[in-house]
């Protein structure tokens, strides 16, 4: 059997599950520090990085450890951390680096309590905002919400393919809950896992920056003679500083405008029973789980529920929720409403909330009464 | 008067001209550092397309931006990790981070005694003008004790870490300080760090006039130099920990400390994958790291003035 696709099914908590997502996707480097509950991502690549090949470093912070994975993305390796929330916000200054200077990278920030030290051992879903804004200035967040163990391997492949496509840090927001959540794992053939690399640039004399009509532009290999210039400053075509709101206004239009014109195609949500719902729960991660078991019990009692649920978080699918907007909404997070802030601009009205502020997933009991709340 | 423009200059391989003029100010120490780096380089035949240039943020910072190899720009502090990442993904190539005091040793300094404690095979340069240069001359974790900045306006209260005594003790393979003013020796010396195999690090202290020197009576770039040349003693492999720099006191420069080359930690993380490594029992793999550790008894001796090679000073 290869080493790098564990083929067969086994029974993984979220964090390996991640873990192994991402070796199957080609991540060949991790530089990450320990967090909980993040940590068994961790673990789990130290041990398995060096079997097929791949670097693992633990670094000094999680500052260096960002630095680390841009680095080795430029040296054409597939990258990879794992974080929690205080990990995720020193991540911030490289994040925005990846997004400025187009690198593929993957984190996976495995959600607590917060703010600050919070609940180290204790779910939360508070990172939803820092994951699209965390970083300053205009750029678009690529986030995924896997809501099981399977999809946690699933769904960091996917990441991997969306960061190579679209040469940006891509994020899996998990939580802790779903972290530590063991439960069966299919781990599919070779040939079914489907693997986006990177576009790689061949032509020594185009502009490195230079985008297809794709608006992505190849990346261009390093030690090969190309002589690139990568800068965290706004940059033109060439790559060179071009310190003026035209440049800005081009390039960092770009950068937005190659994710929001392909939205669609990295949107991806799961709609249960909300064809003839009279209200809909709108959640992601663990909470989903309890909101599918709070639909099912007003249905039992009647009630025409649905769920939906986000894979992809951001970008937001405000079109379909806008078009499910005749119908009465609940959102259920782990936060004080944040999902609940983009839901109420797309579907233009209120929602009922059921929030919580972390520690403990919902009770479906908890979600079914905001349902019966909504239909009053 | 009439200004004289050279068409081409011996290092125009080496840069990228079309980016000229520079940002940098007349008279800054900069670009003499860049020179002496540029013709190390050159001398020892490195490859510049198997070369990559990292810098963080600061007038220093903008170096990457102007030499003809794969260079990166990166943010404020994290050269180092961005260097250290890159570098483990891609052994063979040569990297040099090339960065200011405040980069390297305020806002990234975690990340440069990390990088010198575990052997990163990487070449460090630092330019130590006393100041943050670029956001107009505050205090630096390197500015002298009295030194006046626009943040330590009645003069600077704390004491400057002493880079090369700090960087010794964490472990680096090859440690030197010189001045923009010593720039044959610095070119020797860079020789020698770009071909250490090991973490490399080389101090150079420079000249701010804009920054630091005007408000530190040495408005005039020459002027600086000026006291380079006046308390400068160039003294080879005394220990590290005497590189202190003092207001108006002679100081130290020269090579510090030029270990033996031990095994390097992108050495040491490849090896990690090879199967022979692998598959064999943890006693024979922990003989292997064994035989492969970090001599840092050697090392101490050497810092502390009592390492064999003293004797080349
Ligand atoms: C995170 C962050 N904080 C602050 C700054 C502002 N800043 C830019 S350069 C610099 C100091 C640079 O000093 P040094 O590394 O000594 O370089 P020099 O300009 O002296 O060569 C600072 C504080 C920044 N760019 N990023
Ligand atoms: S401010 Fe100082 S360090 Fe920066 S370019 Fe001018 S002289 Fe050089
Ligand atoms: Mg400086």
């Amino acid at each position: 059997m290869s080493k790098d696709i564990l083929v067969g099914d086994h029974f993984l908590s979220g964090d390996v599950a991640a873990a192994e997502g991402a070796i199957a996707a080609g991540c060949r480097f991790f530089a990450g520090y320990p967090i909980t509950p993040s940590s068994e991502v961790a673990e789990r690549m130290a041990r398995r990085l060096p079997e097929v090949g791949g670097i693992f470093i633990q670094m000094e912070d999680e500052l260096g450890s960002m630095a680390a994975l841009l680095g080795a993305s430029w040296g054409g390796k597939k990258a990879m951390t794992a974080t929690s929330g205080p990990g995720f916000s020193l991540m911030m200054e490289n994040y925005g680096l990846g997004m400025m200077t187009e690198t593929p990278a993957v984190i996976v920030d495995v959600q607590r309590g917060g703010p600050s030290t919070g609940l180290p051992t204790l779910l939360g879903q508070g990172d939803v905002m820092q994951a699209r804004w965390g970083s300053h200035g205009p750029y678009q967040a690529i986030a995924l919400t896997p809501e099981s163990p399977q999809e946690c391997f699933n769904l960091t492949i996917r990441a991997f393919n969306l960061a190579e496509k679209y040469r940006q840090p891509v994020v899996v927001l998990m939580d802790e809950s779903l972290g530590h959540l063991f439960e069966r794992v299919t781990i599919p053939p070779r040939e079914e896992i489907e693997i986006t690399d990177r576009k790689i640039l061949k032509d020594k004399n185009r502009d490195i920056y230079e985008a297809d009509e794709d608006l992505i532009p190849p990346m261009p290999p390093v030690g090969e003679g190309f002589g690139i210039h990568v800068t965290g400053l706004t940059h033109d075509e060439r790559g060179y500083p071009s310190i003026n709101a035209e440049t800005q206004e081009r390039m960092i239009r770009r950068i937005n405008d190659k994710i929001s014109k392909h939205a669609p195609e990295i949107i991806d949500y799961e709609e249960f029973m909300t064809d003839d719902a009279d209200v809909i729960v709108v959640a992601y991660g663990i909470t989903a789980r309890s909101a599918r078991r709070a639909v099912i019990m007003a249905r039992e009692k009647g009630i025409k529920a649905g769920l939906f649920r986000f894979k992809v978080i951001w970008p937001f699918p405000s079109e379909r929720l806008e078009e499910l907007s005749d119908r009465e909404f609940v959102v259920a997070e782990v936060n004080n409403g944040q999902a609940l802030v983009e839901v109420e601009r797309a579907i233009r009205k209120r929602a009922i909330f059921v929030g919580k502020m972390g520690g403990e997933p919902h009770r479906p009991e908890e979600i079914l009464k905001g349902i019966e709340e909504a239909l009053k | 008067m009439s200004i004289i423009k050279a068409e081409t200059h011996p290092l125009d391989d080496y840069l990228r001209t079309e980016r000229l003029p520079h940002v940098w100010c007349p008279g800054c120490g900069i670009g003499t550092v860049l020179g002496a780096y540029l013709r190390a380089m050159k001398n020892v035949g490195l490859d510049s397309e198997k070369s990559i240039m990292v810098s963080g943020i600061g007038c220093t910072g903008r170096t990457a931006g102007y030499v003809r190899m794969d260079s990166f720009h990166t943010t404020h502090g994290r050269a180092i990790p961005f260097a250290v990442g890159l570098k483990a993904a891609r052994p063979e190539l040569n990297v040099t981070v090339f960065s200011g005091d405040g980069d390297l040793f305020a806002i990234g300094g975690n990340h440069i005694i990390h990088a010198a404690r575990r052997n990163a095979n990487i070449t460090v340069i630092a330019i130590n003008n006393f100041t943050y240069g670029m956001t107009g001359g505050q205090l630096a974790p390197t500015t002298p004790e009295t030194g006046i900045t626009t943040t330590s306006p009645y003069g600077n209260v704390e004491s400057p870490f002493n880079l090369a005594g700090l960087i010794a003790v964490a472990g680096a393979s090859y440690v030197a300080r010189w001045t923009s003013l010593h720039v044959r020796r610095l070119e020797k010396s860079l020789e020698k760090a770009l071909k250490k195999r090991g973490f490399s690090f080389v101090e150079v202290l420079s000249q701010c006039p804009t920054a630091y020197g005007r408000r530190n009576g040495m408005r005039d770039p020459v002027d600086t130099l000026k006291y380079f040349q006046k308390y400068a003693v160039v003294k080879n492999h005394v220990n590290p920990l005497e590189g202190v720099i003092e207001p108006n006191k002679p100081f130290i420069l020269g090579e510090f400390v030029d270990a033996p080359e031990e095994a390097t930690f992108e050495d040491k993380l490849w090896e990690l994958t090879k199967s022979e490594f692998l598959h064999t029992s943890q006693a024979e793999r922990s003989e292997w790291i064994i035989e492969h550790r970090r001599h840092l008894e050697i090392l101490s001796r050497i810092i502390s003035g009592r390492g064999e090679d003293n004797e080349q000073s």
